[in-house]
């Protein structure tokens, strides 16, 4: 099979899809406007690899397509059965792991945790929940932390690091003791240098870390998640698009 | 089934709002032709107070206290299908948020810290139901058939479940329909 | 049945070991600063926490941001950020020299005696209890570490004595000297354990044959890692030499954390030459300059010792500037502490701790022999691989090829504990059948054998015929004997307790999912499990073992899978017919009923 390949050419589901050097299976797929389902990626910044809700097969072998290089020739399972119902657990362990009260969420609508469930069909947490006791932050004038939503994505983390050059977040403790932190003396959001406009302070896919009195700017059911799929707006995704855009 | 046998539903609302049964009035006109196929048993529509044996239970609302379990419990007894219905019945939804501090706190601030309490004291009678530790999704106490997520789900959502159940069918909610808020 | 029964005797004299806590490692490498593991040792060492100005300081000092610090510090067991006692007082729960193993609690009792709760700090500052995984002293029955000194063999009589001990502030060194006393014992001896190996003679051997014949005569040897994964010891260390690079190096793993393991105690006490030469030799062929000696936390009352061989190696021109005379040849080797993470075991992750970051395996490709240590080509290797490797040099490929097998050269060293009379040390050429290490330890009446630890495999009597080696059962040398009295439910239960507590929380499945399994397990061995529990116990490894990012999520549902497999009853049998709560209904009216004060029978749930 991959001795007849095209040169710089995967297969995801059959589809066969180009991808250049030093490109991630993930890049290839977004670049040929095939969905992988994903929280912790976004285009533009360094991929972690955490959420693992892209996990894909090649010959039978699971691997996150978002750290996973593009190699001439592999055949890739992507949109199976089998695999969206293990991102379906995947989605259930993040939700169970945290607070998730939708109807009580500013994100409710815009979240992405939300979208992927509604995206794989999700419709309870299956899991028994962990009733997790997490620290909220409100000391910034223009910016929430409520951790107990928090998926530990890294995305503020990185985006703080390699869009806004700051450095304000960090993920602290181990197993799931692991918690996100504020890099400020206090550890309080309030004394760090982040600014409503930073990456960081928007990137979050869920409503762990909001911006402060636009909630309801946006009815209920009028969010972008209530209008699309994750999967229509997951391909238009692109930090440097956003980051013009602020 | 024969028109006869018409199917029996009952509902009820544990820690929740009752905001799920105000949703499922708002089936409006159509209510009329599901009550041709349905029998309502106990539910807060009909006040009928001991669940018999039913086809169907829908239940709102998390669990919360001993009643709560006891109600949940029966319902499981004796209805064939049970149905968690809201984003409360799912994962406990608003009335959870107490689980983020401890019930000694939270009665503490209700029943004698608040603002505006006058004689302060924290009930205690025998007739009132003791308070769980926390607000518990009904499937961590009872095993359940199906879910309808939303807060509340709509009407339409309600009959989506609905009436491939009463015709012996598995119901399926379509994605472009589920919502947690 | 013959066997070689030695005891090597360390000399633990706590007077030594105790003076020995407070020393810092020494610092040979070209950094500036001492290792950022080390510097937050000793804050914890002398105010018995750190706080968050002392990471403020670490933070300033290091030039690295507050939550970088902050992050490390949360990471590792050791590190506290609120104060522990004077006296801390770590027991393994280890199967094997855990607090529980002799069907007793022993960490309750003296809690119970020193009025402290198990992980909470006495009000007076005296004494704090914790436990801690594994502290390689399976050997030893029950054990502990009190602040950081090994006291094995606990009895009942003996956790009275240190209670009295604690409560009157005794000073350690006033404490019976031979409680501190680790006994290596190898009761079986092939190739590595009964060779002598004379200081410099492998690298005289390498030195005369050059890099290529001796990286040759490795090749030729077909020795593969003995950590359990079996990659071919010469090729990782060729693919580190073409590798290009500013610096190679070379980190030798001796975070021996799989429960059940304990060979590198022996091997760092007994063989410490022959592991130096073995990084001597692999730095001679990768081209590195600087070695490192990766050494978990629970084993640092072994760095005295370690410190006086590398000395004595640098006196003998073996270590340092212009090694055995060469012009060109400089390395030496820094000893790095770990702080109590099973993590950094996993290559990656123990090159991101030695790097001062929270050991977070990394991604992978590209691997640590391209891009580890500083992003330069790293070659890990663990202990018993290293000191194969000097051997190798020193007695030919052929003297290690004709023992072992087709695909497993030479020798296996297995740390043997649990139900079995002679504990300790063997070393078998690979090929060896669990029967016949079951028969030399004396362990009769097996039930279960966990090979390679928790990680490993579990098999009963059926695969006693079984051989151990890279083609049938592969093991890092973990050897845990669970004998037909043993409850297999509360075997697994440790050890997803264990996965839980060790998993880096990186990924999800890892980190949701071995909690998860846990609270399933735990959930069954409470009486409230049923048949569904089973399908989701399997539903849940198959996603662990196949989606998470690092081979602690691949391994971690191991021990569970197996069991169905081989003793489904342990499981089943406690099952219930019934659905009941996910939680403890009555238990959960606890707390209203005490602040009602009411217990009449509708304040009760069954």
């Amino acid at each position: 099979m991959a001795m007849q390949a095209k040169p710089n050419t995967i297969s995801i589901d059959g589809q066969e899809i180009a991808f250049t050097a030093g490109q991630t299976i993930m890049d290839a797929a977004l670049a040929a406007k095939i969905y992988i389902p994903h929280l912790c990626h976004y285009p533009g910044l360094r991929p972690s690899g955490n959420c693992r809700l892209c996990v894909v097969e090649i010959s039978n072998r699971s691997t996150a397509a978002c750290i996973t290089p593009a190699v001439t020739g592999q055949e890739i399972r992507n949109n199976t059965p089998e695999l969206n119902a293990i991102r379906k657990t995947i989605t259930q362990m993040l939700f169970v792991e945290g607070n998730h009260i939708c109807p009580s969420c500013e994100k409710t609508g815009n979240c992405k945790l939300q979208a992927m469930g509604y995206y794989l069909g999700m419709l309870d947490d299956h899991f028994p929940q962990f009733y997790q006791r997490r620290e909220m932050d409100a000391s910034h004038a223009g910016i929430l932390l409520d951790r107990s939503r928090c998926i530990l994505c890294d995305l503020c983390v990185r985006a703080s690091r390699e869009v806004d050059e700051k450095n304000v977040f960090a993920i602290a403790g181990r197993g799931t003791d692991a918690h996100l932190i504020v890099n400020s003396s206090t550890g309080k959001l309030g004394d760090s240098t982040i600014a409503v406009t930073d990456l960081a302070a928007n990137i979050c896919p869920v409503g762990a870390i909001l911006i402060k009195e636009q909630g309801y700017q946006v009815p209920i059911g009028q969010r972008i998640y209530d209008l699309h799929t994750i999967r229509e707006t997951a391909l238009q995704e692109n930090v440097t698009k956003e980051h013009h855009e602020k | 089934m024969t028109a006869k046998s018409k199917i029996r539903i009952a509902t009820t609302s544990l820690a929740g709002c009752f905001g799920c049964h105000m949703s499922f009035l708002d089936m409006d006109e159509r209510l009329v032709a599901l009550l041709e196929q349905v029998e309502l048993n106990r539910s807060p529509f009909t006040d009928i107070k001991q669940c018999g044996p039913c086809d169907i239970g829908l239940i709102e609302g998390g669990v919360c206290n001993a009643e709560n379990v006891h109600v949940l419990r029966d319902f499981r007894a004796h209805c064939t299908i049970l149905i968690a219905v809201g984003a409360c019945a799912i994962n406990g939804g608003v009335p959870a948020m107490r689980n983020y501090f401890d019930l000694q706190d939270c009665l503490q601030e209700v029943y004698l810290n608040g603002t505006g309490v006058t004689n302060p004291q924290i009930p205690s009678d025998i007739e009132l139901p003791l308070l769980l530790d926390k607000v518990y999704p009904v499937s961590e106490v009872v095993p359940i058939d199906y879910f309808l997520p939303g807060c509340p789900p709509s009407a339409d959502e309600f009959l989506q479940i609905l009436e491939p159940l009463l015709t012996g069918h598995k119901p399926e909610l379509p994605k472009s329909h589920v919502h947690y808020d | 049945m013959s066997f070689v029964d030695s005891i090597c005797h360390f000399n633990f004299n706590p007077a030594i070991l105790i003076s020995m806590m407070n020393q810092r490692p020494l610092h040979h490498s070209d950094s500036p600063r001492e290792h950022l593991l080390h510097r937050l040792y000793t804050l914890q060492q002398e105010f018995l926490h750190i706080s968050p100005q002392a990471m403020q300081q670490v933070a300033a000092e290091y030039q690295l941001s507050l939550g970088q610090v902050v992050s490390v510090v949360e990471f590792y067991s050791f590190f506290y950020t609120q104060p522990c006692g004077r006296f801390h007082i770590l027991f393994s729960n280890c199967t094997s020299c855990g607090y529980l193993s002799d069907e007793q609690d022993l960490l309750h009792l003296l809690c119970q005696l020193l009025q402290v709760t198990s992980g909470k700090t006495r009000h007076d500052g005296c004494v704090s209890v914790h436990e801690t995984s594994c502290i390689g002293l399976c050997d030893h029955g029950a054990s502990l570490l009190v602040n950081g000194l090994p006291i094995t063999r606990l009895t009942e009589e003996k956790i009275t004595q240190i209670a009295q001990l604690v409560a009157s502030e005794t000073p350690l060194l006033q404490w019976p000297a031979e409680w501190f006393e680790v006994h290596n014992t190898a009761h079986q001896r092939s190739l590595l354990l009964t060779e002598y190996f004379l200081p410099g003679s492998a690298m005289q051997k390498a030195l005369i044959h050059g890099k290529d014949e001796t990286l040759a005569e490795i090749l030729r040897s077909d020795l593969r890692g003995r950590g359990g994964a079996g990659f071919g010891t010469g090729k990782k260390w060729q693919l580190c030499q073409q590798a290009p690079g500013h610096a190679h190096y070379v980190v030798c793993n001796a975070d021996e954390g799989e429960p059940g393991t304990f060979k590198d105690r022996m091997l760092l006490c007994d063989h410490a030459d022959a592991l130096f030469e073995g990084m001597t030799l692999c730095a001679f062929i990768i081209g590195a300059e600087q070695g490192f000696v990766y050494l978990r936390g629970e084993y640092r009352y072994l760095l005295t010792h370690l410190h006086t061989v590398l000395n004595r190696r640098r006196q003998q021109r073996l270590l340092g500037q212009h090694i055995l005379g060469q012009p060109a040849f400089h390395f030496d080797i820094e000893i790095v502490i770990g702080a109590g993470a099973y993590i950094c075991g996993e290559e990656s992750a123990l090159v991101e701790s030695l790097e001062g970051k929270p050991g977070i395996p990394r991604i992978r490709p590209p691997f640590p022999v391209t891009h580890g240590y500083q992003n330069q080509p790293t070659v890990v290797n663990n202990v018993e691989t290293l000191i194969a490797a000097a051997h190798i040099i020193v007695q030919g490929s052929a003297w290690f090829k004709a023992v072992g097998t087709e695909e497993s050269s030479g020798t296996k060293i297995l740390s043997v504990s649990g139900d079995c009379q002679l504990p300790g040390i063997y070393e078998y050429p690979f090929g060896v059948r669990v029967q016949q290490v079951l028969d030399d330890c004396h362990a009769h009446n097996v039930q279960a054998v966990q090979i390679g630890g928790p990680a490993g495999k579990m098999i009963g009597a059926a695969d006693f015929n079984r051989a151990i080696g890279f083609e049938d059962l592969s093991t890092g040398g973990s050897f845990l004997i669970y004998g037909q009295h043993r409850d297999l439910l509360a075997v697994h239960r440790n050890f997803a307790h264990f996965f839980a507590h060790e998993s880096c929380g990186f990924c999800t499945p890892c980190r949701v999912g071995t909690q998860l399994l846990k609270n399933n397990l735990d959930k069954i061995a409470q009486g409230r499990g049923t048949a569904q529990d089973i399908t989701e116990i399997k539903q849940l490894s198959h996603l662990i073992r196949h989606h998470s990012h690092c081979g602690l999520g691949y391994t971690a549902a191991n021990h569970v899978l197996d069991g169905l497999q081989t003793f489904p009853q342990a499981l089943e049998a406690p099952l219930q017919q019934h659905f009941s709560a996910q939680f403890d209904l009555d238990q959960s009216l606890e707390s209203a009923r005490q602040i009602t004060h009411r217990d009449d029978a509708s304040a009760h749930l069954d």
